[in-house]
């Protein structure tokens, strides 16, 4: 399949001019996740849990099959180990509050990479500070990877809790996730993966690898804003207590004591997201229809294309491993003595769109010793044309301050 | 899409990359920092009075083009200004970037500060070029 005819399915590609290279903060929408939100209200809004009436029943059952398609999706055996929440960011809270809160002491530690978005840090900061337990950081070595002895001196029989990312989101780095999950296990700690960046682009199969919990958005993989995913082992997520306390998470509520309903309602209080559920759904059958196969084909490619044309100039810095096949489609870079905002502005004039900044991860900036960079992040719709425009844009922003730029 | 070389001139460019205002004042009466945490932009911010006027500024830190620029030359816009005036120079320049002033004839007495006028069309910019703006206003505020 040719990356031009998945472009015509993006309504805001294909009806402009824009380059569009931030799928890493979120992906645009095919007409087929937005007819499908349209569809639901045309056809079938009414509250989900609630009606006795056709419509709710119709609007409960959109809702319920899409987890159970979520589930399968995923390789999940139950679907009600499938919690639905806004994003990645409230699935990892959930997980902070409603397990760490109640199972860490202050003997116990906590293992995150250093590479993690502040939304699987500052949750377990909080965490830290209340239950005493000590927050530890695997590093990562002069090619952006966590080394081996890394994992094995951080990850010991006083870890609880291990939460990395499959991917980074600043340097494109992909975890061992399956080596560091079974290494974890054998500590005796369980294990929560921040799979945001990797969904898009991977299948994940939560069983054989056997996580603990995994998070992600729907947002970062073609789905609306503001629906997120928690997968977790149902005999944890089992014991755990409630998050979010409200309607339709309750068994009986008497007015002092409430007895709380089984999974997944239990974590699932308010009226929730319908639309973004029902957006997830089609957004997941539009992945499953290009299939994972073709998606790692097309990217590999243009990443591979952009990589070479980025290192054949000499005035830019990269922040990638030189291991291939450990990088995803996320590049972060600088222009040398330029400011990643100029070049972001400069390139938005071009109608580029990148993005320029710490990227939600300063401790990770901070050791690298950068103050922030430009990133571009690729997904399927993006052609080499958008590679050619952006190296094009680049060579311009340096001919606007080279002549400044000191030595 | 605004005209870029409006905005990345020669004059914005030098104060950015090659500021003679880039210093320490041993001898500070006020030293604040300024920071916008999202794009990762800090300054320091020193200022050194005699009476009521502003004898000498200076800045170091790191940030954008425009950020650094617009504390640069708002340096050279307020050194020799007394507080009563530097205030008005300050509330017009964030009002020049905000678009609440455009009348030229006001703006003149932003001298070189003038050269942000551009800015204000610029949304995710606007943040960099009041950066140091918003800082000296905190140290005035008291005076």
């Amino acid at each position: 399949m040719q990356t031009e005819d998945i472009k015509k399915d993006f309504s805001l590609l294909s009806n402009s001019n824009i380059v569009y290279l931030d799928s890493a903060a979120t992906t645009q929408k095919p007409e087929s996740v937005v007819n499908a939100i349209k569809e639901f209200y045309e056809k079938y809004n009414a509250n989900p849990h609630r009606g006795a009436y056709s419509l709710s029943i119709d609007a409960t059952k959109i809702y319920e099959d899409t987890r159970k398609k979520i589930a399968k999706f995923i390789g999940a055996r139950d679907e009600q180990t499938i919690i639905f929440s806004k994003n990645a960011t409230e699935s990892l809270n959930l997980i902070a509050y409603s397990y760490g809160l109640e199972n860490l002491n202050k003997d116990d530690e906590i293992v995150l990479s250093i590479m993690e978005h502040h939304s699987n840090l500052v949750p377990w900061q909080k965490v830290s500070k209340i239950t005493g337990a000590k927050l530890n950081y695997m590093y990562i070595d002069e090619n952006y990877e966590i080394p081996q002895e890394e994992i094995e001196k951080k990850i010991t029989s006083k870890t609880k809790i291990v939460s990395l990312c499959s991917i980074s989101n600043v340097t494109g780095t992909i975890n061992d996730i399956e080596k560091i999950i079974k290494f974890a296990h054998k500590k005796g700690a369980i294990v929560i993966i921040d799979a945001s960046q990797s969904i898009p682009h991977y299948k994940l199969d939560v069983q054989k690898l056997d996580a603990d919990f995994v998070v992600f958005s729907g947002h970062k993989m073609l789905a609306p804003l503001g629906i997120g995913v928690l997968y977790g082992k149902k005999e944890i997520l089992n014991k755990m207590s409630p998050f979010i306390m409200g309607g339709d998470m309750i068994e009986y509520v008497h007015e002092q004591e409430t007895t709380f309903a089984p999974l997944p309602n239990k974590f699932e209080a308010g009226t929730q997201n319908v639309e973004g559920v029902v957006g997830l759904g089609a957004a997941i059958d539009y992945i499953e229809s290009i299939g994972y196969d073709t998606i790692n084909l097309i990217e590999k490619e243009i990443v591979k294309y952009a990589i070479d044309k980025l290192s054949s100039l000499d005035f830019i810095n990269l922040y990638v491993t030189r291991n291939r096949d450990n990088h995803s489609s996320v590049i972060s870079f600088n222009i040398k003595g330029v400011h990643p905002h100029d070049v972001a502005s400069i390139l938005d004039s071009y109608n580029i769109c990148i993005r320029s900044g710490n990227h939600c991860a300063q401790p990770l900036m901070r050791y690298l010793g950068i103050d922030s960079t430009c990133r571009v992040s690729f997904y399927i719709y993006n052609t080499k044309e958008d590679v050619d425009r952006l190296i094009d844009a680049l060579n311009k922003a340096y001919d606007m301050f080279k002549k400044y730029i000191k030595d | 899409m605004e005209d870029l070389t409006n905005v990345y001139n020669d004059m914005i460019m030098e104060h950015s990359m090659n500021s003679y205002n880039k210093k320490k004042i041993e001898d500070a009466t006020y030293t604040k920092i300024g920071n916008n945490p999202n794009c990762g932009d800090e300054i320091t911010l020193q200022l050194k009075l005699d009476k009521n006027v502003i004898a000498d500024m200076a800045f170091t830190g790191h940030g954008c083009a425009i950020s650094q620029a617009s504390t640069s030359i708002m340096i050279d816009t307020l050194k020799g200004k007394t507080i009563e005036e530097a205030k008005e120079v300050i509330d017009t320049f964030i009002k020049m970037i905000k678009r609440e002033i455009t009348d030229e004839e006001e703006l003149k007495k932003l001298d070189d500060a003038i050269a942000f006028k551009n800015v204000s069309n610029m949304p995710a910019r606007v943040k960099c070029a009041l950066l140091a703006w918003h800082t000296i206003e905190d140290i005035l505020k008291d005076n």
